[in-house]
């Protein structure tokens, strides 16, 4: 188990060492001087002179590079050029927005895949399954922030139930912080919580045709007690990769949800960033969030070790 | 579920249709800003209505039609193009480190979401739909690549590959003569699939401003374009995201609808 | 005392009929063989007599089993007396038991959902059951799981979680088809011990008439979903019952030719395997699956290569194909390597074909035969083409007993056994000298693989073929072959005479190998 988790480790600290690689040259080929570009057309040649020894463009590509993971690995990603804060600072502070809002999407989604794919597949053929194949066509075909403006015009608009958008911050309270952010999450959760439940019921319907489901009802387990203690914790196999899988898409929706309802989250600060051709900010949110999908892709690696002895051992 | 099929390629092939037609006619040209005209309701002269322009929103969204296909297709394309040769050659030479290369890129593109991607193109060259393509066109190789992979890989276990091999042929003949033909049902369905979340994918970018830029019109920049409005002309947000929803629920219908048609192993296990 | 009496039973899925008026019986202390072919619905039957049916399926007539009325009773008493009254074990052991629940949970399952004890109670019972099937605690603790067992310890807990409450049934379906002949011939010792000690009933079912004949008291014959026949099995008369016997004991008709100058020589071979690695910054292990194997096959001489599966003899063949490097040793056909430097020498290649076990796998489904057979004409450089190549596919399915239109056919659209004589075909076409035929009969239906033996034993004459028989069966070898090779481990451990070694087997492994193989009591 602990070579196992520690092989993920290498790997984890492998494919980052690399993603910092591509995301730094990738940004390196910013045609022409990237100090020139951030400032623009009209910057004064010494306020480009105090940028590029910022940015430490007199020095050697690799130097650059090595001081700017020797600052990842140090806590400092650098200072926003726009907003002359830590980059770190920013990132802090946004998270506390798309973080919980991220977490409260996925346990909305679960709260409702598990329960739907479970039911479906256990009742395969049934009118509860029918609807939830329906159900779940749609909600995989809709696109979530046009989901999430059809809510604010239903919610916010028409029954004044929600504000439109916008977050009051968590000093105002837990209550209204999570107010503000449940349209957010329904909209990001239906379309995920859509395939994680396609998922659940074809795994599950798959694992139940298996030998030792037979096995398990020869025993004398009923076809429920099958289902429970047999064919769901080996259906939690695909279905963890699909959790896995889906993370970096959820990560995505948030980017994309939080624009629709003006949350002060990281997905703002992307296209603040953009929009103010600031490369430092970027750079590390980019990295930033490349780090959150292989954190969160590792830990799918050891949930899998949990599930399945087989990958417990030596092997 | 031969319903599903139809239906979905039914609704799959409207919108392709109002593509195509978009090119030779459109109800209304959307060329120019007719103030006098705009945000009209749903009504006999535009059947969907004006936006805050004036501007026919049927003809937008058959021009529009025309982005996200193209869009999603090219990069299905760049994704069979370059992953399922990837795949293949992986799969040949499984074990070698190009099957271990191969592998792990794919495990690292996994971990840049599209949206990542397009982010940093957008970043070095500014936004345009062409990034779009590139950004959705890059995740979908590793899609391919592993399918292919994996279908391939217990592909060559099979006594055929063997008897090919045999007859004294090599990797790559026997990729194109056994394996190909054999798993191209399979990339047919993953096709449709990946079609369906490319313009998804295409509509978010082109949302949030990464993707076409005006006065090309795109599904994503009209919802864009109506949030502001939503509460004085919702029919401007609702009808570009049925547009979407239609089009992916279809390409869905259609994909489950070929899966079904097409992988006996599945078929069998149906009945 | 009867234990299972099935009268009358007629079952359909969906509108597919598959059982029609079966009956038999099963009394205490007694195990009754049902033997079929595939599809003869042997199975059915044991999976109506819990109802464990498929879905859809439809079942009339009358099941008793130790006193219930199997097709009345409601689904809740029907889970009380499976597992309780009755136990079944099946087939495939590798994907019968759950991968993520330790052995000894399994078995405790058993226990726990039929009677109320602590989990301390049932997990020591179950550690009792295994000890009863010969898995005892101190050799595989009971919290192993399955993946770390081999196939025919895992087919033991399968027994153990069957006989854990000492059912008055135990229904065994095919229970040793996926074994290898010792390990088959072991859990079969073991199911008679078990029936002998309990007083147990059993029904066993078995497509092969050898397996069964030796432990069963009587015999059921299946056949297209009926009982063509029951009784012990030296009262068998029924002619299908004959032609079961007669095909399981099949001697292919074998004439001995000249053995000429050594055709295949095969001196010194070492195949190496990278096996994984040992430790963080460990040197890959190796894994020897054939180790330093030499031995001659003359001209026109059909040697079998004989073992369990995983001692190295289908590795060996790739080898001999030209597929799989060697690591040492040199593979020579008629005097020329086979490999030319590090890679496969095409013009040796050109001079042998391979015959391998799965009908099924066997074909890319995409191909007409026709293309499907002329591959092989890949090896030569003057391959026939156009309607040159059309009469060499045709004459080579002729000379199968195929016919020559079938060429225009797709690979579907024939039986295993026609599919085994395309394979065969496919061999044939570029007329090489020698043929490996890779377990090419183990799949078939006793029936079919007596015709195909005689094919085969016939094509040797006709075109002067050289045959290396590769099997796990004995059975199979002894009848069509003039020498064997028994492989073990890597090694030959023995070779020799066909008659002669089965006649006077010196090896261990020799022996038991022979003595595992199901004989059938000569009758009459």
């Amino acid at each position: 188990m602990l070579r196992y988790a520690l092989r993920r480790l290498i790997s984890l600290g492998v494919t980052l060492l690399v993603a910092s690689l591509v995301i730094f040259l990738a940004l390196e080929v910013v045609p022409g001087d990237p100090a020139a570009y951030m400032l623009g057309v009209n910057a004064r040649p010494d306020t480009l002179a105090a940028l590029r020894a910022e940015l430490g463009l007199d020095q050697t590509p690799p130097a650059r590079y090595a001081a700017w993971v020797a600052g990842m690995l140090t806590g400092d990603l650098g200072l926003s050029y726009t907003y002359r804060t830590p980059v770190v600072d920013m990132i802090v502070e946004r998270l506390q927005v798309s973080l919980p809002l991220a977490v409260y999407a996925l346990a909305l989604s679960t709260l409702i895949a598990f329960p739907a794919g479970i039911w479906a597949a256990a009742r395969r053929g049934s009118v509860v399954d029918v609807v939830v194949m329906g159900v779940t066509q749609l909600g995989v075909a809709i696109p979530n922030f046009w989901f999430a403006m059809l809510m604010v015009l239903v919610f916010s608009i028409n029954l004044r139930w929600f504000s439109a958008g916008g977050f009051p911050g968590w000093e105002a309270g837990v209550g209204p912080g999570l107010k503000a952010l449940t349209l957010p999450a329904v909209a990001l959760a239906l379309p995920q919580a859509s395939i994680l439940a396609r998922i659940m019921r074809s795994a599950l319907i798959e694992t139940l045709s298996e030998d030792y489901i037979r096995t398990a009802r020869a025993k004398g387990l009923s076809r429920g007690q099958a289902l429970w203690r047999h064919a769901l914790r080996n259906a939690m196999i695909p279905v963890l990769t699909i959790i896995g899988l889906q993370f970096s898409f959820l990560l995505a929706g948030v980017i994309i949800i939080e624009n629709v309802f003006f949350l002060p989250g990281l997905g703002r600060l992307v296209f603040q960033a953009i929009a103010a051709r600031d490369l430092i900010a970027v750079e590390s949110v980019v990295m930033f969030l490349v780090f959150a999908v292989v954190v969160v892709n590792f830990a799918v690696d050891l949930a899998y070790a949990w599930v399945d002895p087989r990958l417990r051992g030596r092997r | 579920m031969k319903a599903g099929l139809i239906l979905g390629a039914g609704l799959a092939g409207v919108f392709v249709a109002a593509a195509l037609v978009s090119f030779a006619w459109v109800p209304h040209d959307i060329g120019g800003v007719d103030i006098a005209a705009r945000l009209r309701p749903p009504g006999a002269g535009h059947l969907l209505g004006t936006d805050h322009f004036g501007r026919d929103i049927l003809s937008m969204i058959m021009v529009g039609a025309r982005t996200s296909i193209a869009v999603a297709l090219v990069a299905v394309g760049i994704g069979i193009g370059v992953g399922v040769p990837l795949g293949l050659w992986a799969a040949a030479r499984r074990g070698s480190w190009a099957d271990e290369v191969i592998s792990r890129a794919g495990d690292l593109i996994f971990a840049f979401p599209s949206l990542l991607i397009a982010v940093m193109i957008t970043a070095v060259f500014g936004p345009s739909a062409v990034n779009a393509i590139i950004a959705i066109g890059i995740f979908n190789i590793p899609v391919f690549a592993r399918l292919a992979r994996g279908a391939a890989m217990s592909l060559w276990t099979r006594d055929y590959v063997l008897a090919a091999r045999v007859a004294g042929k090599g990797g790559f003949r026997i990729s194109a003569e056994h394996i190909l033909p054999n798993i191209a049902n399979l990339l047919i369905v993953q096709g449709t699939i990946q079609f369906s979340l490319g313009i998804l994918a295409e509509a978010g970018l082109s949302y949030v401003g990464l993707g076409a830029q005006p006065p090309v019109p795109s599904w994503g920049r009209m919802l864009a374009d109506s949030q502001t409005m939503i509460a004085i002309a919702p029919h401007m947000a609702l009808f570009p995201g049925l547009a979407i929803l239609l089009t992916v629920l279809g390409l869905n219908l259609l994909g489950d609808g070929l899966r079904d048609l097409l992988d006996p192993r599945l078929r069998r296990r149906r009945t | 005392m009867t234990l299972l009496s099935i009268e009358g039973l007629g079952l359909s899925i969906g509108a597919v009929p598959v059982l029609h008026d079966v009956s038999l019986t099963v009394g205490k202390g007694e195990i009754v063989g049902v033997i079929g072919e595939s599809g003869s619905g042997k199975s059915m039957t044991a999976l109506a007599a819990t109802r464990l049916l498929p879905e859809g399926a439809q079942a009339r007539g009358r099941i008793r089993l130790a006193g219930h009325d199997m097709l009345a009773l409601p689904e809740r008493q029907l889970c009380r007396i499976r597992g309780r009254d009755v136990g079944m074990v099946f087939q495939e052991p590798m994907t019968a038991l759950n991968p993520l629940h330790s052995i000894g949970r399994q078995v405790a399952e058993t226990i726990r959902i039929h009677e109320r004890t602590s989990r301390a109670d049932a997990m020591a019972r179950a550690a009792r059951a295994l000890e009863r099937v010969e898995m005892p605690a101190d050799r595989f603790p009971p919290g192993r799981f399955p993946h770390e067992l081999s196939g025919g310890q895992r087919q033991r807990v399968g027994i153990a979680m069957a006989i854990a409450l000492r059912p008055r049934l135990l229904i065994a379906d095919e229970p040793t088809t996926a074994l290898d002949v010792t390990t088959q011939a072991g859990v079969l010792r073991l199911i008679r011990r078990l029936v002998d000690e309990d007083g147990m009933g059993c029904l066993l079912i078995s497509h092969d008439l050898g397996v069964v004949a030796d432990i069963a008291d009587r015999i059921v014959i299946m056949r297209a979903g009926r009982v063509v026949e029951t009784g012990r099995f030296d009262t068998l008369s029924h002619p299908y019952s004959q032609a079961l016997l007669e095909a399981s004991t099949h001697v292919a008709p074998k004439d001995a030719r000249p053995a000429g100058a050594p055709l295949l020589q095969v001196s010194g071979v070492v195949r190496d395997y990278p096996a994984p690695r040992r430790g963080w910054l460990g040197r890959p292990g190796q894994f020897r699956a054939v180790d330093g194997v030499s031995f001659d096959v003359a001209r026109g001489e059909n040697v079998g290569l004989v073992g369990g599966s995983g001692c190295g003899k289908s590795t060996l063949a790739r080898a001999i194909l030209g597929l799989e490097e060697v690591q040492a040793g040199e593979i020579r056909l008629d005097g020329q390597p086979v490999f030319d430097g590090r890679r496969a020498n095409r013009a040796v290649r050109g001079r042998m074909q391979v015959v391998f076990q799965d009908p099924y796998g066997s074909f890319n489904p995409r191909h007409r035969v026709l293309r499907l057979v002329a591959e092989p004409f890949h090896l030569l450089d003057d391959a026939p083409r156009g309607a040159a190549r059309d009469a060499a596919v045709a004459e080579a399915l002729e000379s199968v007993g195929l016919g020559a239109e079938d060429r225009h056919k797709y690979i579907h659209e024939f039986s295993g056994g026609q599919r085994q004589r395309i394979a065969i075909a496919r061999a044939l076409v570029i007329r090489p000298e020698l043929i490996v035929l890779d377990e090419a009969v183990s799949a078939l239906d006793v029936q079919v693989r007596a015709q195909i033996l005689d094919l085969l034993a016939d094509l040797g004459r006709r075109f002067g073929l050289t045959y290396l028989f590769i099997s796990h069966d004995l059975s199979v070898v002894r009848n069509v072959t003039d020498r064997v090779l028994v492989m073990q481990s890597g090694r030959i451990v023995e070779s020799g005479p066909t008659e002669q070694v089965f006649a006077n087997p010196r090896h261990a492994y020799t022996r038991s190998l022979i003595e595992a193989v199901p004989a059938l009591p000569r009758v009459g």
